[in-house]
């Protein structure tokens, strides 16, 4: 401790997470809950004074930061697993525990689709508990609405239009054989640079070939 | 009409926003985000003791803590109206924890907390309806064990409560289940929609807001997203029947409208006049009358 100065121990701190812990979170809830509501439509966070660690994108930071605390074995993919200076911001501000399996996780942090394992190694909940099941957020360079694959079920009037870039060759498939599982199941959400969109267990996945 | 209101900034001193502190109100997010990926089931969580008895809506009051933020307008209603002590109480209770401006227009809300009632006026997507439930689990009164019930929902196994309904029928000649009339949400959950009229349930089919459910004593939440399918349970031969009002509101005129009845004096006479008093009175600003005229209670000063 003697041997510290002040400004060593502030040079290592973590930066600063939400500026308004109560009502940014508030606002990062809401635009999760109406992603998962309105599966495949973009929303839009409020404007966020975040400046996560790289590769963090605020938007994928502030989901966590919001629904992530002591009460959530979170798993981080490959990438974010060996960066300490990620690890050490995410700790300091939620206080999830790592896990090293992504069954036990109940989010998971991906801050590349190409990171991402098999969809079926991660926890879809049991029948009697089907909530008992991981959260993934997920980032993604690109969100876009109206075009790609065909979304439908709850939330969705008709049909929904929706593609991610990047997006490999056998995410979707994942995703439309995660949907067979239904009500269990895992939920995705989607992080751009300052979007979110909702992709949960119930929504029916069509038009892979397109 | 909404009203600003003047106890801003008192709340900072006493509660946290919203009176939850942060960790429960991750934790309710959390159940609700559960609840929205998998709608009509109920999500367990860890109720907080709130600064009201149980009857009260604690549950409902915990989900609109989760949900509320600053830029909210909360409207909140109990049997329909905005007016009366629980609805009054409830109000006053985000007013000093919050700040937040509250209505009585279902249209101007932008989160309805609501007991007893579905609003008569269509909501729409922009809106959040928060219900209170005293009794989550519509399988209870069939089976009391909680182990039970979880394994016949896992299982989709509701024979059980179509022989309740069936046995009303072999009773009453008709399904005589008024209020809690159980639905099956998505083709998969059997789903008590809280002590509503049946006369509301298909309001809840393709709602476009989104509907939330808080049972704080039971401590469950459940969801049903907007565009969802809510089908009432019944049977080929006894389709379910929307309660069906023999004459129209006595005030305002409106037709196909859950109605309540007044007892207007002593002598028995009484009307019966619309259950949504937001709904009734802007029919009567827009210009509509019913067959009473004005209405006798505000006629004799009343109100
Ligand atoms: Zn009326």
């Amino acid at each position: 401790m003697s041997t510290q100065t002040a400004s060593s121990i502030f040079a290592k701190a973590p930066a600063p997470g939400l500026a308004d812990p109560v009502h940014d979170a508030q606002s990062v809830f809401r635009s999760a809950m109406n992603a998962l509501a309105q599966p495949g439509t973009v929303q839009q966070l409020d404007n966020l004074t975040l400046s996560p660690p790289a590769p963090l994108s605020v938007a994928a930071t502030a989901l966590v930061l919001t629904l992530c605390d002591y009460d959530t074995p979170l798993w981080l993919d490959p990438a974010l697993a060996t960066n300490e200076t990620v690890k050490n911001y995410i700790r300091f501000h939620t206080a999830a525990p790592f896990v090293e399996s992504p069954a036990e996780a109940a989010f998971a942090l991906v801050s590349d689709v190409k990171l991402l394992p098999a969809i079926a190694s991660f926890a879809a909940g049991n029948a009697e508990y089907p909530d008992r099941s991981t959260t993934i957020v997920l980032m993604v360079d690109e969100l876009t609405e109206d075009d790609g694959i065909t979304l439908k079920g709850p939330g969705i009037k008709t049909e929904k239009q929706f593609s991610i870039a990047p997006a490999p060759a056998m995410f979707w498939q994942q995703m439309q054989d995660n949907s067979t599982l239904y009500p269990l199941g895992i939920d995705i959400i989607f992080a751009g640079t300052n979007q979110v969109v909702g992709l949960p267990r119930s929504t029916k996945i069509t038009g892979l070939e397109a | 009409m909404t009203e600003r209101v003047e106890t801003q900034g008192i709340s900072d001193e006493h509660y946290n926003f919203a009176y939850l502190d942060e960790q429960t109100k991750r934790m309710i997010r959390r159940a609700i985000l559960k609840g929205i990926a998998v709608p009509g089931y109920q999500v367990p969580f860890a109720a907080r003791e709130m600064p009201m008895p149980y009857g009260w809506g604690t549950g409902g009051i915990q989900v609109t803590a989760a949900v509320i933020g600053k830029h909210d307008c909360l409207k909140m209603i109990d049997q329909g109206s905005d007016d009366t002590t629980n609805a009054v109480a409830l109000r006053n209770f985000f007013v000093e924890t919050t700040g937040v401006d509250t209505t009585t227009k279902t249209k101007d809300a932008s989160i309805i907390q609501t007991r007893h009632r579905i609003p008569e006026e269509t909501l729409t997507k922009d809106q959040v309806l928060v219900y209170q439930v005293p009794i989550p689990e519509p399988l209870r009164f069939l089976e009391p064990r909680e182990t039970e019930t979880r394994k016949m929902h896992a299982l989709e196994e509701y024979g059980l409560m179509h022989v309740k309904l069936y046995e009303d029928i072999a009773k009453f000649g008709h399904i005589a289940t008024a209020y809690a009339y159980p639905v099956m949400v998505q083709d998969r959950y059997v789903m008590d929609p809280s002590p509503t009229p049946k006369f509301d349930n298909p309001k809840m089919d393709q709602m476009e807001a989104l509907q939330l459910f808080g049972a704080g004593r039971e401590k469950r939440i459940y969801a049903i997203p907007p565009h969802t399918k809510v089908v009432s349970l019944d049977f080929e031969d006894h389709p379910f029947e929307v309660t069906k009002f023999d004459q129209p509101c006595a005030i305002c005129g409106a037709e196909e409208v859950y109605l309540d009845e007044v007892i207007l004096d002593d002598d028995g006479n009484r009307m019966f006049v619309c259950s949504d008093s937001d709904f009734c009175e802007e029919r009567r600003e827009a210009g509509h009358v019913g067959h009473l005229g004005t209405n006798p209670l505000e006629a004799e000063g009343n109100d």
